[in-house]
């Protein structure tokens, strides 16, 4: 927010929107460590700044609650709102931690060494094999996404014009394709890569049935990573005398990675817990394939291993299992591609 | 040999020297790769689907209230499932929205920092959980509260509604945070100087300058739920007749066709693509109608 108006940039209005001005360098006020509302504007979106709390911003640090609910005697449907986003926000947070606490708590006892023995039987109920396929399953698909995807995001920024009528194209298409709910896919990959070109079911025919699925989310997130770098990199890069390539792969995609990856390890968590665009095309073979055309052999992931169980009704104990190996997966890799967005913001 | 050599050189280099378009070809045929993608989609779900509809007859197909794949001669009626579906969907729209929509408004407008820092990757670890294991957690807590409550098997149209809407919860929680945070300062500074509270600056200046986005967010989630398999199947008891009430079994368009797929054969599986184009036609019409609201935003 600039401030033109001499007549208001005193000390109110500089109290007033202190986050936003810019002050000039000449009008630079000198102010004392302690009186810094800067922070407290910025961490608390929700109060606003006035005279009265920039007198007692300390006060109301100590006591927000307090300034709240007197606030309130003014006006008591605003009480009323107030109660109910603090109750979803609560219920919110009850859910999640519900959710994650019953299942680690009813899964964590029955985690036991059988469940993780190399060959799958009725009796140990052995994940090994899934969480092998899963593996598996993700490496193929990433293969295929990953430089697809980020490909056609180099596309969409550093070649295509602006006014390019196939760049609306392939974005309504990719839009399209990120709403098509994952049974559809699951139908799709055993109409074309199982029936009509007779891949059976197959870890292969899964594995294309997923990267088409993720492919819409990487070329998202990759597009995004790459119109984040600066473009002074790139004229600088062109100033040094690279061409448009060597600008694309040594400058602009090296400060893109932490982004890019992001969207892969995204990726990666739809991949895990996708199990209905794969029933029916990897399969649900409980085992790990072998032999030199194993791409071809039928396996099933662990979401599907646990749908598998869940649905038997005969394997409740190690259902729970199942789901807290599925759950951490997911939290890790939740963390990992948050920790490496936060990495490209600081970049 | 020194031939062969040269040969290869002069391939190297008139590679080197095309580097550049040649490059530039694989972009653009990555780029098109989606288009190819929608494209055979498109044209395998109908060319398989669409002659199964004109077989069964069109209003039988879609309105007929009986879906019997086995009898002689079967029925093939999707109304159960295409109500089923509805009903479920807005159910959990209903679950889930207002909840969605206030813990936007909490997290835009009410969050400390130190709360929201804790509070977001947990909404989107909400958001990767796999939706079988909601499933699971639907089955094991869901259904037999349900049972204990109100009685009946438990494996009903409220308990497919109830995970449904704590499933889209991350989802309209995060697209209306964003829209919420994109309504310019000055509207809610604007309120708080005119005397209002902070509650009204938001609930009556804020959200309805975030209108549009509230709305995508909405779509958004019936989109999700709409297309959800997995967890609806564990939960709603999949019995394939006209939704009769809230405390009774439904089936889903989505659990027919992966209930029925593993052992159907000729018309039967042919019914079941059908199925799945009469889904995709649903899931194109709520894209339509989000790029609709998401224009008007724009």
């Amino acid at each position: 927010m600039e401030c033109t108006n001499k007549k208001l940039s005193g000390k109110e209005l500089r109290g007033l929107v202190s986050h936003e001005m810019k002050l000039t360098p000449g009008q630079k006020p000198k102010r004392s460590p302690e009186q810094q509302p800067k922070r407290i504007f910025r961490h608390e979106p929700g109060r606003i700044s006035s005279q009265e709390l920039k007198q007692s911003s300390k006060d109301n640090l100590k006591w927000p609650l307090a300034r709240k609910l007197k606030s309130f005697k003014r006006s008591p449907s605003s009480m009323v709102l107030f109660l109910m986003v603090m109750s979803s926000a609560l219920i919110v947070i009850g859910i999640l931690l519900f959710l994650v606490g019953y299942i680690l708590i009813k899964g964590l006892p029955n985690i036991r060494t059988e469940l993780f023995q190399r060959e799958y039987t009725t009796k140990n109920v052995s994940l090994m094999p899934a969480l092998a396929n899963t593996i598996l399953m993700t490496l193929i698909s990433l293969l295929i996404a990953a430089p697809v995807g980020v490909f056609s995001a180099i596309y969409l920024v550093e070649y295509a014009k602006k006014d390019n009528r196939l760049v609306g194209v392939i974005r309504i298409t990719a839009e399209t394709l990120s709403g098509i709910p994952s049974i559809v896919y699951g139908l799709f990959g055993l109409l074309f890569f199982v029936t009509a070109l007779g891949w059976g079911m197959s870890i292969l025919a899964g594995g294309f049935t997923l990267a088409i699925m993720i492919l819409p989310l990487i070329m998202r997130t990759s597009e995004e990573a790459l119109r984040a770098v600066p473009d002074s990199y790139r004229e600088g890069s062109y100033g040094l005398g690279a061409g448009k390539l060597r600008t694309v792969f040594r400058i602009v995609l090296p400060s893109a990675v932490p982004g890019i990856l992001a969207g892969i390890i995204l990726a990666v968590g739809r991949i895990v817990g996708e199990s209905a665009a794969l029933i029916y095309t990897a399969g649900t073979v409980a085992e790990i394939p072998k032999g030199s055309d194993f791409l071809f052999d039928s396996a099933r992931t662990l979401s599907v291993h646990m749908y598998a169980l869940a649905s038997e009704g005969l394997y409740v104990d190690e259902s729970y299992a199942t789901a807290v190996i599925l759950l951490l997966v997911v939290i890790s890799i939740n963390r990992l591609s948050g920790y490496l967005a936060k990495k490209l913001a600081k970049a | 040999m020194t031939k062969i050599k040269t040969a290869k050189n002069t391939v190297k280099k008139s590679i080197m020297k095309h580097k550049e378009p040649i490059m530039k070809a694989i972009f653009f045929t990555a780029a098109c790769t989606s288009i190819l993608a929608v494209a055979l989609i498109c044209m395998f779900l109908f060319v398989n689907g669409i002659p199964a509809i004109a077989k069964i007859g069109v209003s039988d197909f879609l309105l007929g209230t009986s879906w019997k794949p086995n009898n002689t001669p079967p029925f093939f009626g999707i109304l159960p499932m295409i109500l089923g579906s509805i009903c479920v969907t807005a159910g959990a729209v209903l679950v889930g929205m207002p909840v969605g929509v206030l813990t936007a408004v909490f997290m835009a407008s009410y969050c400390p920092q130190k709360i929201y820092r804790i509070l977001k990757p947990a909404m989107n670890l909400l958001a990767g959980i796999p939706s079988i294991v909601y499933g699971f957690f639907g089955l094991m807590v869901i259904v037999p509260f349900i049972r204990d409550v109100f009685g009946g098997t438990g494996n009903s149209m409220l308990a497919a509604s109830i995970l449904l809407g704590m499933m889209i919860l991350p989802t309209v929680t995060g697209v209306c945070e964003s829209a919420i945070r994109a309504v310019p300062r000055a509207y809610y500074e604007g309120a708080l100087a005119l005397g209002a509270s902070h509650e009204r600056s938001i609930f009556s200046v804020v959200l309805p300058a975030a209108k549009s986005g509230v709305m995508a967010a909405i779509v958004l989630g019936t989109g999700r739920a709409i297309g959800e398999t997995m967890a609806v199947i564990m939960v709603a008891g999949n019995q394939a007749r006209m939704p009769a009430g809230l405390l009774k079994g439904v089936r889903t368009l989505t659990a027919n066709i992966i209930i029925e797929m593993g052992y159907a054969a000729e018309l039967h599986r042919e019914a079941l693509i059908a199925t799945g184009v009469v889904l995709f036609a649903f899931i194109l019409a709520i894209n339509l109608l989000l790029s609709l609201v998401k224009r008007r935003a724009a």
